[in-house]
């Protein structure tokens, strides 16, 4: 699984990068940064709580096969 | 007369006869239209080698294909996009100027071929274009002419169909895309109005006439908006693979000397003087540092500070940012506060050059559009191009134009 963001949705409440950190980083204007690849097995579990926590839900785990830019 | 130009068929009424074809005239010039069935119709425009001229040069085929591949669902909604949001561009108003007719019968031949129950002309202005439609009497599904607010990401194929389907004119997040769900969830096919008009030709002389002229790379031919330093600025048609200089010889040559030419319009790349002799295809544009995009070549006159003119670019640009996506909203804008400190020479030039190349790196990719990446690749393009002129400034000594005002086109509104 893959993490990716909805750039419209997302408003840069930054609680992500707090709860994902090693997944996840704040550019300069506070809108995240995402570790490109597949998440890893032991990171899968937090990943999937950090999406359900995004107040914007503008992030979601997807397949990488996925058909979206 | 003078000698006839070597590759008039989209602007053969203009450049032959020197008027806008109405009904008539357009009957007398190509024939009647021969419609064609989805296969035969998909089939010709495949081995014609068709990429859409609206800038992204997508094959046109593989769109006709995805929404007669969804048509079981919905009948199909289809839009002839002549929106042209690129500031520098005036292609696609010079085209439904003087050949209307040849835009409406493509849209005619897509919405048979796929069965559309519903065909959009999509334009910033109607202009003559009710006109043209009505010289056609009544047709199925009859061509609706809609006015899209004149902004640069409205003519984005997304930000169409959610205007077309009542929202704002505005960029969505893609999937579903429009070949699958677009105007109020029908399968939409959105192709520019300058390819539909090529299709048009291409039904009634086929694929091998059609790609006697042009490039493997792109065949056919294209029409490019020639500006800034040219003695006759505007639109003129070239096979595809002629050289940026002979473009700008049809469109009158140099005014004065030429340092650099803008290709790609506001969100291409510059391209130094001595990369005239380039061919004006996807693959040899990129390669030597630019893009195609939507066809338009602006001349920088040896005298102007390139750096300068990129500034008032990207605060154009970030002007025209719908403000959706924060790197775009919040970067465009910083990015033009860094070039302009480089342009007027600044004491903080060389601390806002280190900030801009991060910042250049930071924005691209993270819009759900193409405008924050076409704005990076516009200033990077300079950062390379115009690096003699970026050393000066940044020692202080900035060149006797900086800080001049804009000298192409301006806002879209």
């Amino acid at each position: 699984m893959i993490l990716r963001l909805d750039p419209i949705a997302c408003e840069g409440h930054g609680l992500c990068a707090d709860l994902l950190p090693e997944r996840i980083d704040l550019d300069e204007w506070g809108f995240p940064l995402l570790e490109p690849g597949p998440v890893p097995a032991d990171v899968l579990r937090r990943a999937r709580d950090t999406v359900a926590a995004c107040p914007a839900l503008a992030l979601r785990l997807v397949q990488p096969s996925a058909d979206q830019p | 007369m003078t000698a006839v130009p070597p590759a008039a068929r989209l602007l053969a009424a203009w450049t032959l006869d020197g008027r806008p074809d109405d009904l008539a005239a357009h009957l007398r010039r190509h024939g009647p239209l021969p419609l064609l069935a989805p296969a035969a119709l998909v089939a010709a425009v495949e081995a014609a080698g068709l990429r859409g001229r609206g800038g992204a040069g997508f094959p046109t085929a593989t769109k006709l294909r995805a929404v007669h591949a969804s048509r079981s669902r919905r009948r199909p909604v289809v839009v002839a996009n002549g929106c042209e949001g690129e500031p520098a561009s005036e292609k696609d108003a010079a085209l439904l100027h003087c050949a209307p007719h040849l835009v409406l019968d493509g849209l005619a031949l897509v919405a048979d071929a796929l069965g559309a129950d519903d065909a959009v002309l999509a334009v910033h202005r109607a202009g003559g274009l009710s006109r043209a439609v009505a010289e056609r009497g009544a047709i199925v599904p009859e061509v609706r002419v809609v006015e899209v607010p004149p902004r640069y990401v409205a003519s984005q194929e997304t930000a169409l169909v959610q205007y077309l389907s009542g929202g704002p004119a505005l960029p969505t997040t893609a999937p579903p895309r429009p070949a699958e769900r677009g105007v109020h969830g029908a399968p939409t096919l959105v192709d520019n109005v300058e390819t539909l008009a090529h299709l048009a030709l291409i039904a009634r002389h086929g694929p091998d006439w059609f790609r006697a002229v042009g490039d493997d790379d792109l065949p056919g031919t294209l029409l490019v908006t020639a500006g800034g330093a040219v003695r006759a600025p505007g639109v003129v048609e070239v096979a595809a693979g002629t050289t940026i200089r002979t473009a700008l010889d049809l469109a009158g040559g140099p005014s004065e000397l030429v340092q650099a030419v803008l290709s790609g319009g506001y969100g291409g790349a510059w391209l130094p003087a001595h990369a005239m002799d380039t061919p004006l295809t996807p693959t040899a544009l990129r390669a030597a540092g630019s893009t195609l995009g939507v066809p338009t070549l602006l001349a920088l006159p040896e005298l102007a500070c390139g750096l300068t003119q990129t500034a008032h670019l990207t605060r154009l640009l970030a002007t025209e940012s719908a403000g959706q996506c924060g790197p775009c909203r919040f970067g465009l804008p910083d990015i033009t506060d860094d070039l302009t400190a480089i342009a007027c020479a600044t004491r903080d030039a060389p601390e806002a050059h280190r900030r801009l190349r991060r910042r250049l790196d930071l924005v691209t990719g993270r819009g759900a559009c193409a405008l924050p990446d076409g704005a990076a690749r516009l200033a990077r393009s300079a950062l390379h191009v115009f690096a003699d002129d970026l050393h000066q400034h940044l020692t202080g000594r900035p060149c006797p134009a900086a800080g001049g005002a804009l000298l192409f086109p301006g806002a879209t509104r």
